[in-house]
């Protein structure tokens, strides 16, 4: 209890490098580096054969196709054996008809649970929180969300959260609350006064200087 | 293992990627296009196959052993 306790302060960050892995999952052994070159994300559920995370894997699977057009891989994660996991993605098949086309890592020993903070002994002092870690294809850590055991995850804002993070990449920009992929993007915030004046005759959509948007 | 299962024979997966290397060296990113599997199983898999003595790394690129070629005839 003290351990994990310990070790959930050193939580990784955003913008840091995603703690390396080597790890058995339902696709053979995978490293961290295995996935260098695409964008991952990791995800943790609390067990297998239960309800909440079944309706996730599922919508998980539903957007997987998209995902992959955009160069992204997923990556489950539970304390439950290989075993456990083959069995409940068996099951699933089975009973919805829905295959799980990812791996799932059969992480029995915690080392990646802990690594990652995904045990959160307030919530469960035995089963990871519903995690999700977007990681880019230089293995950085981009975001971080974390749910509760008892609420399950948004697939549309997890695809946005991947619009955005490729959008910002691609061209230099933020973007908006409840940006949606084609909407206006933000320029960034001028540094100068002189970037500043000259920002305003640029032809961008402004509210004032420093909140200026443009279509891509 | 992914590519090997435990009677020592190659898997579905693991005979794509046997089959891709047949053309000679070639980079992870090339065989995952030639085996229609993803980077990340490819990058596993050449590791299995490796370990198993059916391929060969070179310079970051990899090749079939002469025992990986028998698999396949």
């Amino acid at each position: 209890m003290e351990e994990v306790r310990e070790r959930v302060i050193s939580l990784p960050r955003l913008g840091e490098p995603a703690p390396a892995f080597e790890v058995v999952t339902t696709h053979g052994v995978l490293k961290l580096e295995d996935f260098k070159g695409s964008w991952l994300i990791l995800f943790s559920h609390p067990a297998d054969f239960t309800p909440v995370c079944t309706t996730e894997f599922i919508a998980f699977t539903e957007i997987y196709p998209e995902l992959q057009k955009r160069g992204v891989e997923l990556l489950g994660l539970s304390v439950d054996s290989v075993s456990s996991h083959i069995a409940w993605v068996r099951n699933v098949e089975e009973k919805t008809k829905v295959k799980i086309p990812f791996p799932i890592i059969a992480d029995l020993n915690k080392e990646v649970s802990l690594a990652y903070g995904m045990i959160h002994p307030g919530q469960s002092k035995t089963e990871t929180v519903r995690c999700v870690f977007i990681i880019d294809p230089n293995q950085i850590i981009r975001t971080i969300l974390y749910y509760p055991l008892t609420t399950g995850r948004n697939m549309d804002e997890i695809l946005r959260i991947v619009d955005a993070l490729q959008t910002t990449d691609k061209h230099a920009v933020a973007t908006p609350a409840n940006w949606r992929s084609g909407d206006p993007v933000v320029v960034p915030p001028p540094n100068t006064q002189e970037m500043a004046e000259e920002r305003l005759k640029q032809g961008y959509e402004c509210i004032d200087w420093y909140l200026c948007k443009k279509k891509l | 293992m992914a590519c090997i299962s435990p009677d020592g024979k190659p898997t579905e997966s693991g005979i794509k990627m046997l089959r891709a290397l047949q053309s000679g060296l070639g980079l992870p990113e090339e065989i995952s296009k030639n085996a229609g599997l993803p980077l990340f199983r490819v990058r596993s898999g050449l590791r299995e196959l490796t370990q198993a003595g059916l391929a060969i790394e070179k310079d970051a690129k990899y090749e079939l052993t002469e025992e990986g070629a028998k698999l396949i005839g």
